[in-house]
């Protein structure tokens, strides 16, 4: 044994003494954490508990269908998986990539980017990478549940419009919200919510959209499902019942073709649209799932401005068809009186220029009067009397029949249109009204524009004796509106007269549209797409041809269909190009009215369902946007900037 | 030679509690890894703690005067160990720690504790002063600084860190002056400050200690990235409540969220499903374990026994203050296990060593 520690039994009890202290103490202070932790803050960590374990998956409401007014859908939804990527485990990720592209078909390059593009958002936050899941998707999921614990899939019900566009416009579609969108929906709307974007999908948002639910499910720390609580059922949408005609519809569609322009049908004693075709048209169908920035910029920068909705975007001069209201102005005003005539040799001097009548080099109109200058559209007869009713007359009897400011159609972003005044020119440009001016917006050309839905309200209302309705889609919408301005029965008469020449006497421009049995009456227009001067130089080219136009409505008087049609660059007369198609639309109007008397008719495809949606009508106003009586009526401040 | 001591001499109060400890880890370790990858490490925990109790009986009767009388060999065998370690270990998780023996990977840190335990017992025990010289001090600090470099180099913070309370509880019972634990503490509160304070420790540590150093002082900041553990620890022990959740209910245990939960972090584990009244319980033990140790250490025939007494004493207690503080969130991440209820072989063998030494000093407390 060694000598080092002998009889060294010395101990230094106080010390010893101290370290017991010192571990009590310890003990103490950590129980003192404990304390603190799980009892005094136990909520806020049990909260915390739940917030890890517990995931709620969102369950999407399928947005409510749209059918037409003898209840046939014509949007509704189907289900369809999305496949999402959990981001929570970046290197995990980056591992299986490649497995997880060659599995669902997608380059690993696209992968990659759309990682890139989310990097912003939260980790835990899933994408989707690929919006349309085949079943052979859902299989390789499926199969690599445990080695893969990345991909997820999500329900949803996306939007099924009907194929080729039909009535693409006016039913608009639907697409991930924009940021503005959130702001607006106090709350309602989340960041890749599905929202309307445009045409009625946005108008009725509110009502189409329903709320979704919440399934909750328990998480393990990588994300993995182990079990459910009770789900927060979604409430879907409500459908909604349109005034559209499917069977109108679809013969306006193809009447126009694939001839740019547009086609709106109303029922002038109710305003209840009929049919909106607006060409060319892109296919909702696409925006359903999930549109490519590049596909959208193509669609933004097409020349033919697909995404327009001609029918109550597209602000084109009215020509021809404008003489109705320059004719109500006349007759009303007195001014020049009603037998007033006028010789056309062709062409009329005015203000030491030359105004051409559209018969010029052709042929003479002679000497008219209103009826004949009113059938064969003699420009010379209008550039007279707008000379004698001056521009604010005029201006003020189209703003009264509804040109030049909204119709207060249940759609967004529709137009107002232009009627230029005194005014106006002072306001915006700063100078004189040059009276030079008033011979062309007399007959439809210069600074006057219009929209085709204006151009129909207008025209079915005068004939209807001034009373214009509130256009619009819903149908039984409570509160619409309507715009008087009584027009003297010999008045209304002597115009219906006319515009029943236009198609069925001798010497009417349209003679084309005529109907045996049916009293169709209108009125057709051929409007200059360019000045004269620039004209000139562009002569050569089809896209700077002429506009035509026709307004046709049946019967004659107090009309149960009007039918304003405008065909962009046809190169050819309003009657020649727009004409078939109002008589077309006018046709099958008739042809259903007739089966429908005989009780032959039934809609095919109507859906028994359609019984829900009046009461959804009901809760929803049409935009009072409609103006009072007498009210002095100025152009929307808007109307100048969007006009270029 | 004096007799062999009898059954009688044990201490079965320690071993008791001892037990009561291990039942708790074992309970827990099942709770932990039931229905896991890891299912049944709890009978491997068990076969640990067979083996562990047979080592302490085996070391109990060697008489501890023959293993103080080596305690330089020992020392010099623990430095060879850890440059092996450095040479030829095994990486796991960044770190060289591990060389097999009999098929089992060694923490060769372990092993080195329980020798620096030895060597400075012999080391206190040849200083005949009442008063610790100035001398004495620096050198047992030089002596004691070089294997922990060494396991620094590893790198091991957390073991490393375990030698200095080693070092400061023996000297404090060597008979340290109060000058100079003035001047020492202020030293130490001044590495201790550098290493919260980021321009120096830049040069000091390595980045995944910073990057713990960071995530203690601000879980919330990063709670997916590296402040995660600390924040899914006290989640954990906050959601526990007074009563617990209940065995196997623990919902941060038995889902995962809790890292590591059935070693490093396994007083979290316990104290979401037993809650306050289980930790009461456990942390109840580990004060009884050690004051238990204290009281052998008074009655210690001399005083080297008392100073290897207290040197285990100072490394359960250095372990359980550091790994329970780190559960609650007073204390970064270091890796140091909660002696006998985290699952770990090397570390469990450890404990029983030290508890055989202890026993080796209390069974010859009567002799001569």
């Amino acid at each position: 044994m060694s000598y080092w520690f002998r009889n060294d039994n010395r101990l230094p009890q106080a010390r010893l003494a101290v370290v017991s202290y010192v571990i009590v103490g310890m003990i103490g202070l950590l129980l003192i954490g404990f304390w603190k932790l799980q009892v005094i803050d136990s909520d806020k960590y049990s909260q915390w508990a739940d917030r890890n374990r517990i995931r709620s998956i969102p369950v999407i409401a399928p947005r409510g269908r749209m059918l037409d007014r003898d209840g046939r859908v014509l949007v509704d939804n189907y289900p369809s998986f999305s496949v999402l990527l959990l981001r929570d485990d970046p290197v995990l990720v980056m591992k299986n990539l490649p497995v997880i592209a060659e599995g669902l078909g997608v380059p690993i390059n696209d992968l990659l980017d759309q990682l890139d593009n989310a990097r912003e958002l939260p980790k835990f936050q899933p994408i989707v990478i690929k919006p349309e899941a085949t079943p052979g998707d859902l299989a390789f999921i499926e199969s690599h549940r445990s080695d893969i614990p990345l991909l997820e899939m999500l329900m949803v019900h996306r939007r099924r419009y009907l194929p080729g566009a039909f009535m693409a416009h006016a039913s608009g579609y639907v697409g991930e919200v924009s940021e503005k969108q959130i702001e607006d929906s106090n709350g309602k709307l989340r960041p890749g919510d599905f929202a309307g974007k445009s045409g009625l999908e946005r108008q009725y948002n509110d009502l189409l959209q329903g709320t979704d639910g919440m399934r909750r499910v328990i998480v393990n720390s990588v994300g993995k499902e182990v079990d459910r609580l009770p789900t927060q059922e979604a409430i879907p949408g409500k459908q909604i019942q349109l005034t559209i005609d499917k069977d109108l519809q679809e013969v306006a569609e193809q009447s126009l073709g694939t001839r740019p322009g547009a086609v709106v049908s109303l029922d002038p004693r109710t305003g209840e649209v009929l049919a909106m075709v607006s060409h060319p048209a892109p296919d909702p169908n696409d925006f359903a799932i999930r549109i490519s920035a590049k596909e959208w910029k193509d669609l933004n920068e097409d020349e033919l401005h697909p995404l327009l909705n001609r029918a109550i975007q597209a602000q084109l001069a009215p020509g021809s068809v404008f003489k109705i209201v320059t004719a109500t102005a006349m007759l009303e005003d007195k001014v020049p009186p009603e037998n007033f005539t006028a010789f056309c040799p062709g062409y009329g001097m005015f203000y030491g220029r030359q105004f051409k009548c559209w018969v010029f080099g052709k042929s003479s109109h002679g000497t008219v009067d209103l009826h004949k200058a009113i059938l064969e559209s003699c420009d010379v007869f209008f550039y007279n009397v707008g000379i004698r009713l001056g521009i604010d007359r005029l201006s003020y009897y189209a703003t009264k029949v509804g040109l030049g400011h909204k119709t207060g159609i249940d759609l967004p972003s529709e137009e107002p249109g232009l009627m230029p005044s005194e005014e106006w020119v002072e306001r915006v440009f700063h100078r004189k009204w040059y009276p030079g001016e008033t011979v062309s917006v007399a007959t439809g050309q210069g600074a006057v524009t219009t929209t085709p839905l204006q151009l129909a309200r207008t025209i079915g209302g005068i004939a209807m004796g001034g009373i214009f309705k509130q256009p619009h889609l819903l149908k039984d919408a409570p509160n619409v509106g309507e715009e008087r301005f009584e027009i003297s029965e010999p008045t209304v008469e002597k115009i219906t007269d006319a515009m029943y020449g236009v198609v069925n006497e001798d010497g009417g421009t349209a003679r084309n549209v005529r109907l045996p049995g049916i009293e169709v009456s209108g009125k057709s227009g051929t409007a200059q797409v360019i000045g004269y001067a620039t004209r000139e130089r562009m002569r050569k080219q089809k896209k700077f041809e002429d506009n035509a136009w026709f307004v046709g409505y049946a019967p004659r008087r107090n009309p149960e269909i009007v039918v304003a049609v405008l065909v962009q660059e046809s190169g050819k007369h309003g009657g020649e190009a727009a004409g078939p198609v109002v008589k077309d639309v006018i046709k099958a109007y008739y042809d259903k009215k007739t089966k429908k008397l005989e009780g032959q008719y039934t809609a095919d495809g109507k859906d028994e369902s359609g019984k829900g949606a009046a009461p959804a009508a009901a809760a929803m106003q049409l935009q009072p946007v409609l103006k009072q009586q007498g009210e002095a009526v100025t152009v929307p401040a808007r109307a100048r900037s969007d006009r270029n | 030679m004096r007799d062999a001591p009898g059954t009688r001499d044990y201490d079965w109060w320690l071993i008791a509690i001892l037990l009561a400890i291990c039942a708790l880890g074992v309970i827990e370790i099942y709770s932990a890894t039931q229905g896991s990858a890891l299912a049944g490490m709890h009978n491997k925990q068990i076969r640990w703690l067979v083996v562990g109790f047979i080592a302490m009986f085996i070391l109990s009767r060697l008489d501890y005067h023959l293993i103080l009388d080596q305690a330089w060999i020992l020392y010099l065998i623990g430095l060879v160990a850890l440059i092996a370690v450095l040479l030829v270990g095994h990486t796991r998780f960044g770190a060289k720690r591990w060389i097999p023996i009999l098929g089992e990977a060694f923490q060769v840190s372990e092993l080195v504790k329980l020798i620096i335990i030895i060597w400075l017992a012999r080391f206190f025990a040849e200083v005949r002063t009442d008063e610790l010289s100035l001398r004495d001090l620096i050198k047992a600090g030089l002596l004691v600084g070089l294997p922990l470099g060494l396991i620094l180099k590893q790198p091991d913070l957390g073991t490393a860190l375990v030698l200095v309370p080693l070092l400061v509880v023996g000297a404090f019972l060597g008979g340290l002056q109060w000058q100079h634990a003035a001047v020492f503490s202020l030293a130490g509160a001044l590495l201790i400050g550098s290493v919260f304070y980021p321009p120096v420790s830049r040069h000091i540590l390595k980045p995944y200690q910073r990057e713990r150093i960071t995530s203690f002082l601000h879980p919330e900041e990063d709670a997916k990235g590296s402040g995660y553990q600390l924040l899914q620890s006290k989640i954990a022990v906050g959601s526990g409540g007074f009563w617990g959740k209940g065995f196997r209910h623990g919902s941060q245990n038995q889902l995962g969220y809790i890292p590591v939960r059935y070693s490093d972090f396994i007083m979290s584990a316990w104290a979401e499903e037993q809650g306050f009244k289980g930790v009461l319980l456990a942390l109840g033990l580990y004060m009884a374990l050690l004051l238990r140790l204290v009281q052998n250490a008074q009655r210690a025939k001399d005083r080297a026994g008392m100073f290897l007494v207290m040197g285990v004493a100072a490394a359960l207690g250095f372990h359980v203050l550091v790994n329970v503080a780190m559960v609650i969130g007073a204390m970064p991440v270091t890796g140091i296990p909660l002696p006998l209820m985290s699952y770990g072989g090397s570390a469990t063998l450890f404990v029983f060593l030290a508890i055989g030494l202890v026993m080796n000093v209390r069974l010859r407390r009567f002799v001569n």
